[in-house]
Parts: structure tokens; C-alpha cells; sequence
């Protein structure tokens, strides 16, 4: 009997290992299969979104026009904006959510694995079809990654219903992947994890897959409205029809600021799992943490109107669009001092992740601070539509999500890769990367407050020199970012052996399997660790 | 050949760097207080807002870099095990709150005062256009349009930038000051958004729909802006500039614009030549059609059709009168109508159906053109 056992054993696993060749990359359920996919999408798009943002920042290095047309100027804005929040940021926390979530609850694999396949592989095909659009005769779409009417419908090249599309495609692939992360964090917890125990990774994810089932229908139904007003003659948007160009704002912006917090909640939760590590101490407030993450979840959806405090609201609207949005101070307040209250006390090390980790805490903060500024209605004349607010969401995006990304990979290398990474490597990619992104954005609020408005190709004399010493920032950043991948592929292809648990201080279920991560993990529910029972 | 261009175009810069550094606009790193008591209460609450932040930021980043000093393991630091703390955590939630109260009284404050545009002395109604601003004197009928007025050949490159790049128009918004004057926003196209700095100014113009502003300039001078929302191609190259004059000096020129329309419309009546119709009307062109159809009338294909050989300019004379008179809806296409003189409209029919190669050698008579702006005669009839 015990032979038989063990031949059937043999078998199961030989029938389990990952296929040979492209059918393993185009058939796999494998979630770390799937996990890897996004992040090497994710990454690919990162580069051709950066390409864009160089292609600008070299057209604005100087007054004038040299390089590009405005036109094409604006299709490179549109096309950067696109690209890095739905090609680049999203996917790679989902990548991120793939590799992890199932290792950190001690499931096998994913809830619906067949239908986290599918989820992957509309991607590629959305963004080839949004990328063709800048070989179309009329260009790619020029009207700003936030595509108001009338602009992008009447007024919009015949690329747009590709854009439409696209966007379609997106938002079913984003839909799918969140419905799976939730099936799977609800369902496939190891026995003895409740809610309570779950690591801060899983409950922002799940919050944010919460919010992307709200909203990305939201975006479907405006770029539908958009499709039925460009081609079967509807008026949602056209005033002339008794449409409103208004309501697509509202409507954009509803769906528009709980994606910001899509973008941002993943960072929040890596960075909750990286501080304790390096600080050699448990997360402090870690339930304040989860109902501060639902809180900001909630309010995202009362502040929308303040992307439009210009538009022309009544002043009750305005007033109270300015208080939900000066609330969501709070909670994130909340966060930031949980964070440095963790690391208070601690026993801290700085190896590459918490270096990422902690520069997120000081430039998010300083993208949090300028976002309160923002908030205040009566400024926002002000500030609204210059490089103010493109420093803004840039601190928060760049150095905030995209940091968050970085710091998560090098943190995790280890555990997918069982390879430690070139810390020295790791190091010079960090500081260039920071001294990068301060020189680029920091002037950017200085531009902003002293007139400059966004998405123009040319501008007048007195912004030069910032707008100079910007450009020179952006491409220092865009460079180092050659390191990054450089470091990936070494860390893949080798380097010191990693222990099971990578890092001294890591604490948790993925840290208990083998360090590269076996194809197949938790076929049995685990024992929780000592640190979570 | 190419390395050059990059170092002539580098060196430039660096050039244009020392220039600018001189000027005293260079490295302005704040918002302007600006010229009305509605900016400088704006002024005021960025400056408050700001300092708070940066005293948070103070009390955050300090114990967050003294911990990083100081509990770090490589001097030994131990890891404490307290975890969360109920007081602190209420602690650092009420704070915050208070601060927030305390920003959002003043805030609310300036804005009431924002929102009340009753009572104005002046109303001015502003229309947005791809990509120029229309501003009419809805008391005194007097309207007329600004353009950018920054020569084609500064923007690229081919002649030095002056002071003003980008930031000077053809023809001023000229306001009375200590006046109150309220602004009716709309667009005829596009949402573009209205923005004066000195008055902590900015409104959306939207189609279709009318937006309010007001303002009280207390001390004259000019003050410049742009167009705000993205608003298409040429986006960047729509300035706003106001000129703030005396009560006395805002009343002489209503009265010498006035003097100097009657002399334009004068002009339509008499005979013009071929050649200088032609010579106007490149002008005129320049000015108001090369930003889409682009100065060789070689438009850009998929977004604004050529007008060298196209069917319009070289087709029937009443067809192409009509598409520049009133437009073409649902395209970028505008009515110039409104926006030039009789004169100016039969000099740029003109130009385009005998330039680039175009040559249908007949000239559009301005009076031909000035008897179909007459008040609607022609619809009445129908």
C-alpha cells in the first residue's frame, strides 16, 4: 500500500511541475506563473511610459519648440498618463498580489486560477491596441489621460474608439483580477487566520479590489457614454444636444479618485509589511491600520468634485467637497504615524527595501501635504491645473506607488528568486533613484505656484531655469532605472543562496516555505508561525 | 552635422540660463499676493496651510529621522515589543481634526467671498476659442478677440525670445480698476479655463453652459495669464492679458476704440486690389487659420484638412464664403464671422484661393463680404 502511495505521489508531482516552453507562459494557473507575467508586463510598460515622459521632459527642457509638434506633445501626456496607471502601476500591484496573497494565507494557488489567466493575457492585447494608436492616421489620443468632453469625443481624432476599447479591455482585466484576489482572501485562509490576523498586504489589497469592483464599472459607463456620443449620436456630453460636458467630470472623477487610492493602498500595505521587518518590531497599530485603509476607502468616493473646483459648483458643493477631502488627512495621518511610531524603538537595519520603504514615508508625505494644500477650495484657483498638481500626484505616485513597487520587489527577490540581491547594486539604484526624483519633481511645485500650467509644450521665459533642472532630474531618474532591471536579471540568474526567512526580522507565512518558493505551496493548510497564533 | 545641432541647442540653454537668472522673474519659487484683496486672502491661507505643513512635517520627519539615528542595530538598539497604544492612537486622530478646523474656517470664509459676484459695475462676458479668447463689453457693445501675438519664428527658435514669450496678445483685456467687475464664462468649443494670477482668478469655460467670476483690481497695470484646461493642440499658446487702467483712462478708450471700428468698417466700402487683398490676407491667415491648416496650407491629415488644392479653396466662391463665415459643426472648424472684419474675411478668402500654388486669380470683395454681416437681412427674407 505504502509503495502504491508514494508512486501516485511521484506521478502527481511530475504532472505538476511547470510545463515546458511558451505553452507554460500561455496555458499556466500557476499564480506565481501568472504573478511573474505581470510584473515583467508591468515593468516593460514602465519603460515605454518613461520613454514618453523623457520624449517631454527633453521638448521642455528649454523654451521654444525643438523636438516634437504640440500635438504630438499632447499625445505623448496622454499616452505617459495611460500607460503608467493602467499599464505599469496597476498591474504590477496585481503581480505583486498574485505572488503573494495565496503565500501569505497559506493558500495553494489563487481562488479562480483559469480566470487569473485570462485576466493576465487581456493586457498585452489592450495595450498593443492602444499603442497602435500612434501609427493611426490623426495620431494616438491627445486630450489628457483624463479625456474630458467635448475634447475627446467631438473634438478627438478617429483613434479614439481604439482608445475606448482599450480602456474596456482594462477594465475587464482589472475587474477579474479583483474579483479573484477577493475570492481568494475571503476563502482560502489557513486555518486560525482571522480577518484580524491577516497580513496589512492582504487587507489593502482586499480593500482595493473592493474599490476596483465599484469603479471600473463607473469608467466602462463613461468611455460607453463617450463611444454612443462619437458614433450613434447621443448628447450625454454635448451641450448642443442638451448633454452636459460637466457630467463626464463628475462621472470620470467618481470613478477617477477611488483609482488614485487603487494606485496607492497596495503601496500602503507593502510598506506595513517592510518597516516591521527592518525595524525588528511588530507594526504598531496594526487595527488602526486596517479601519484607517476602509476609512480612506469610504471618503474616496465623497470627494471626487474636488478635481473640479473651477468647473463651477455651487459654493455649498464646493464647501462640502473641501471638508470630505481635508478628512482623508486623518486617516492617512494615521498611517504615517503608525509607521514612524513602528520604527520608533526599533532595532532598524537599512537594507535596499527599507530604504525604498522609508523614502516612500517622507516624499508620500510630502505629496500627502501638498494634497491638503490642494484641498483647500479657495487656493485651488491657484493651484488647480499647474505643475503644482503635477508635482503633487507625481510625489505621491512616483516616489509614492512606484517606490512602494520597487521596495515590495527587492524585498520579496529573495523568496521568488532564492537568490539574495546585490545589496551594493541595490544601494546605487536607491539613491539615484531618490536624488533622481527630487530634482524632477521638487521644482515642479515651484513652476506650479510661480503660473506655470500643465500640459503645454512651450512655455514663458521666467519658468526656464526649474523647468531646465527638472528635465535634468527626470533623465537621471529615467536612467538609473537601467539599474533596476539590471539588478532583477541578476538576482534571477544569481547570486548569495536565501534562506527561507530572507530577511532577519520577517515575520510570516511566506517566510516559512523554502526560499525559492516551491512551484506548488500549501497543498495542506498550514500551521500558522508562533508570530501569528 | 546632428552632434552640432545638439550642442548649438545645449549651449542655447545654458545661454538663455544666464539670461533669465538676470531677469528678476527667474527662480520664483511662490505664489504671487497678486493685485485684489480676494488674492491676497488667498495668498494669506496658502502661506498658513504651508507653514502648518511644514511644522507637521517638522514634528513627523524629526522623531522619524531621530529614531532612524538612534535605534538603529548597528549601535546596539534593542527592539522594544509595545505595539499599539489606544491614548496615543485617539491622541494623534483628535489633533489632526482641530488643525483641520482650524484651516477649514478661514478657507470657508474666502470662499463665500469668492462666490459673491452681486453687485458688479462691469460686466464682461468671456468666450473661449480654440485657441484665442473672445471678450465682449456686454454694457458698452463692444467685443473683439485676443491672439497670441508672439512672432512664429521666436517659438521656434529662429529669432531670440523676448521678455513676454508666449505671454502677449494682439489686443489687451483693458479693465477699469477698483471697479467690481464681473466675469461670464463660456467656450464656444472646448472646456478652457480663464486664469489670471494677480487675481486669483481661475474659471473653467465650458460649452453651453455659463460659468461667474468677479473681481476688484486695486492698482493698474498689466497682468498675464493663460488658458488653463487642456483645450487641444495649441493649448499652451492662448495668453490672457489684462491691462488695469483708471476709471478716466478706461472711459477715453471705449470712446477711441469705438472711433477706430467705425474707421474698419469704412474701409470694407471701398475697391481693394488683388495684391493688397493678398497682402492682408496672409496676415490675417497667419493669425487665425495656420494653427490648424498650418502656414503652407498643407493641414495636418487625420485632424485638419489642407487647404492647398483642397476642394473648398479651389470650388465654388459662395461654398467657401459660407465655411468660413459660420463654420463647420461638429468639427474644430469655427465661424469666423464674429472674429474678423468684413475687410479681413474677404483678404483671407482671398489669400487661400491663390496662394501655394492656388491660383484662381479672383479677388472676394470686402463690401461683398460686408453685405452678408449685416444684421441677418438674409435670414429675414427666408
Amino acid at each position: 500500500m505504502s509503495t502504491l502511495d508514494t508512486t501516485l505521489h511521484a506521478d502527481a508531482h511530475e504532472h505538476h511541475g511547470p510545463a515546458k516552453g511558451m505553452g507554460r507562459w500561455l496555458f499556466t494557473t500557476n499564480h506565481k506563473d501568472i504573478g511573474s507575467m505581470y510584473l515583467w508586463f508591468s515593468l516593460l510598460m514602465f519603460f515605454v511610459g518613461g520613454c514618453m515622459a523623457l520624449m517631454i521632459r527633453a521638448e521642455l527642457f528649454q523654451p521654444g519648440l525643438q523636438l516634437i509638434e504640440p500635438g504630438f506633445f499632447n499625445q505623448m501626456t496622454t499616452m505617459h498618463g495611460l500607460i503608467m496607471v493602467f499599464g505599469a502601476v496597476m498591474p504590477a500591484f496585481v503581480g505583486l498580489a498574485n505572488w503573494m496573497v495565496p503565500m501569505m494565507i497559506g493558500a495553494p494557488d489563487m481562488a479562480l486560477p483559469r480566470m487569473n489567466n485570462w485576466s493576465f493575457w487581456i493586457l498585452p492585447f489592450a495595450f498593443a491596441m492602444l499603442i497602435s494608436t500612434l501609427f493611426m492616421e490623426g495620431g494616438a489620443p491627445n486630450f489628457g489621460w483624463t479625456f474630458y468632453a467635448p475634447l475627446s469625443t467631438t473634438y478627438a481624432p478617429p483613434s479614439v474608439t481604439y482608445f475606448i476599447f482599450a480602456i474596456h479591455m482594462m477594465g475587464i482585466s482589472s475587474i477579474m483580477g479583483a474579483i479573484n484576489i477577493i475570492a481568494t482572501i475571503l476563502n482560502m485562509r489557513a486555518p486560525g487566520m482571522t480577518m484580524m490576523k491577516l497580513p496589512l498586504f492582504c487587507w489593502t489589497w482586499l480593500i482595493t479590489a473592493l474599490l476596483l469592483i465599484a469603479v471600473m464599472p463607473v469608467l466602462a459607463g463613461v468611455v460607453t457614454m463617450m463611444l454612443m456620443d462619437i458614433h450613434f449620436g447621443t448628447s450625454f456630453f454635448d451641450a448642443g444636444g442638451g448633454g452636459d460636458p460637466v457630467l463626464f467630470q463628475h462621472v470620470f472623477w467618481f470613478f477617477g479618485h477611488p483609482e488614485v487610492y487603487i494606485m496607492i493602498l497596495p503601496a500602503f500595505g507593502i510598506i506595513s509589511q517592510i518597516i516591521p521587518t527592518f525595524a525588528r518590531k511588530r507594526l504598531f497599530g496594526y487595527a488602526s491600520m486596517v479601519y484607517a485603509t476602509a476609512s480612506i476607502a469610504v471618503l474616496s468616493f465623497l470627494v471626487w468634485a474636488h478635481h473640479m473646483f473651477t468647473v463651477g459648483i455651487p459654493l455649498a458643493g464646493e464647501l462640502f467637497f473641501m471638508y470630505a477631502t481635508m478628512l482623508i488627512a486623518v486617516p492617512t495621518g494615521v498611517k504615517v504615524f503608525n509607521w514612524v511610531a513602528t520604527m520608533f524603538r526599533g532595532s532598524m537595519t537599512f537594507e535596499t527595501p527599507m530604504l525604498f520603504a522609508l523614502a516612500f514615508v517622507v516624499l508620500f508625505t510630502i505629496g500627502g501635504f501638498s494634497g491638503l494644500m490642494l484641498a483647500i477650495a479657495p487656493v485651488d484657483f491657484q493651484y488647480h491645473d499647474t505643475y503644482f498638481v503635477v508635482a503633487h500626484f507625481h510625489y505621491v505616485l512616483v516616489p509614492g506607488a512606484i517606490f512602494s513597487i520597487m521596495a515590495g520587489v527587492y524585498y520579496w527577490l529573495p523568496k521568488w528568486t532564492g537568490h539574495m540581491l546585490d545589496e551594493r547594486m541595490g544601494k546605487l539604484h536607491f539613491w539615484l533613484s531618490f536624488i533622481g526624483v527630487n530634482i524632477t519633481f521638487f521644482p515642479m511645485h515651484f513652476i506650479g505656484l510661480a503660473g506655470m500650467p500643465r500640459r503645454i509644450p512651450d512655455y514663458a521665459l521666467q519658468f526656464a531655469d526649474f523647468n531646465m533642472v527638472a528635465s535634468i532630474g527626470a533623465f537621471l531618474f529615467g536612467l538609473s532605472q537601467l539599474i533596476f532591471l539590471w539588478n532583477v536579471i541578476a538576482c534571477v540568474r544569481g547570486g548569495r543562496k536565501a534562506e527561507a526567512r530572507a530577511w532577519e526580522g520577517a515575520e510570516g507565512l511566506e517566510w516559512e516555505i523554502p526560499s525559492p518558493a516551491p512551484y506548488h505551496t500549501f497543498a495542506t493548510p498550514p500551521q500558522l508561525p508562533e508570530s501569528l497564533r | 552635422m546632428m552632434g552640432w545641432k545638439i550642442i548649438k541647442t545645449i549651449g542655447s540653454g545654458l545661454g538663455l540660463t544666464v539670461y533669465t537668472a538676470t531677469a528678476s522673474a527667474a527662480w520664483e519659487v511662490n505664489l504671487t499676493p497678486g493685485v485684489t484683496d480676494v488674492s491676497r486672502s488667498v495668498f494669506d491661507l496658502h502661506m498658513t496651510i504651508f507653514w502648518i505643513c511644514v511644522a507637521i512635517a517638522l514634528v513627523v520627519f524629526g522623531v522619524m529621522f531621530w529614531s532612524i539615528f538612534h535605534h538603529r542595530k548597528s549601535r546596539g538598539a534593542k527592539a522594544h515589543h509595545f505595539h499599539e497604544n489606544t491614548m496615543v492612537e485617539v491622541i494623534w486622530t483628535i489633533i489632526p481634526i482641530i488643525i483641520l478646523v482650524a484651516m477649514a474656517v478661514p478657507a470657508t470664509a474666502t470662499l463665500v467671498q469668492m462666490y459673491d459676484t452681486s453687485e458688479a459695475e462691469l460686466d464682461v462676458q468671456i468666450t473661449g476659442y480654440q485657441w484665442k479668447w473672445r471678450y465682449d463689453y456686454l454694457d458698452h457693445e463692444l467685443n473683439f478677440f485676443s491672439n497670441l501675438s508672439t512672432p512664429r519664428e521666436q517659438i521656434s527658435n529662429e529669432a531670440d525670445k523676448q521678455e513676454h514669450y508666449l505671454l502677449e496678445v494682439d489686443r489687451h483685456l483693458v479693465l477699469p480698476v477698483e471697479t467690481k467687475i464681473r466675469f461670464l464664462l463660456t467656450s464656444n468649443d472646448v472646456i478652457h479655463s480663464w486664469w489670471v494670477p494677480a487675481l486669483a482668478v481661475k474659471k473653467d469655460a465650458i460649452p453651453g453652459f455659463i460659468n461667474e467670476a468677479w473681481t476688484v483690481i486695486n492698482e493698474p497695470g498689466i497682468y498675464r495669464g493663460q488658458c488653463a484646461e487642456l483645450c487641444g493642440k495649441d493649448h499652451g499658446f492662448m495668453p490672457v492679458v489684462i491691462e488695469a487702467v483708471s476709471k478716466d483712462d478706461f472711459n477715453q478708450w471705449l470712446a477711441d476704440t469705438r472711433v477706430a471700428e467705425q474707421a474698419e468698417a469704412a474701409a470694407a466700402e471701398r475697391v481693394w486690389t488683388l495684391d493688397e487683398l493678398m497682402q492682408q490676407g496672409e496676415q490675417v491667415y497667419l493669425r487665425a487659420c495656420a494653427a490648424c491648416h498650418l502656414p503652407n496650407g498643407a493641414g495636418v491629415p487625420g485632424a485638419f484638412p489642407a487647404l492647398k488644392g483642397s476642394a473648398v479653396a479651389l470650388g465654388d466662391v459662395a461654398a467657401h464664403i459660407d465655411i468660413v463665415l459660420n463654420g463647420k459643426s461638429g468639427t474644430a472648424m469655427q465661424a469666423f464671422r464674429d472674429q474678423l472684419s468684413a475687410t479681413e474675411l474677404a483678404a483671407v478668402i482671398t489669400y487661400e484661393r491663390n496662394a501655394w500654388g492656388n491660383s484662381l486669380g479672383e479677388a472676394v470683395s470686402p463690401a461683398q463680404i460686408a453685405r452678408l454681416l449685416t444684421p441677418s437681412t438674409g435670414e429675414a427674407e427666408q
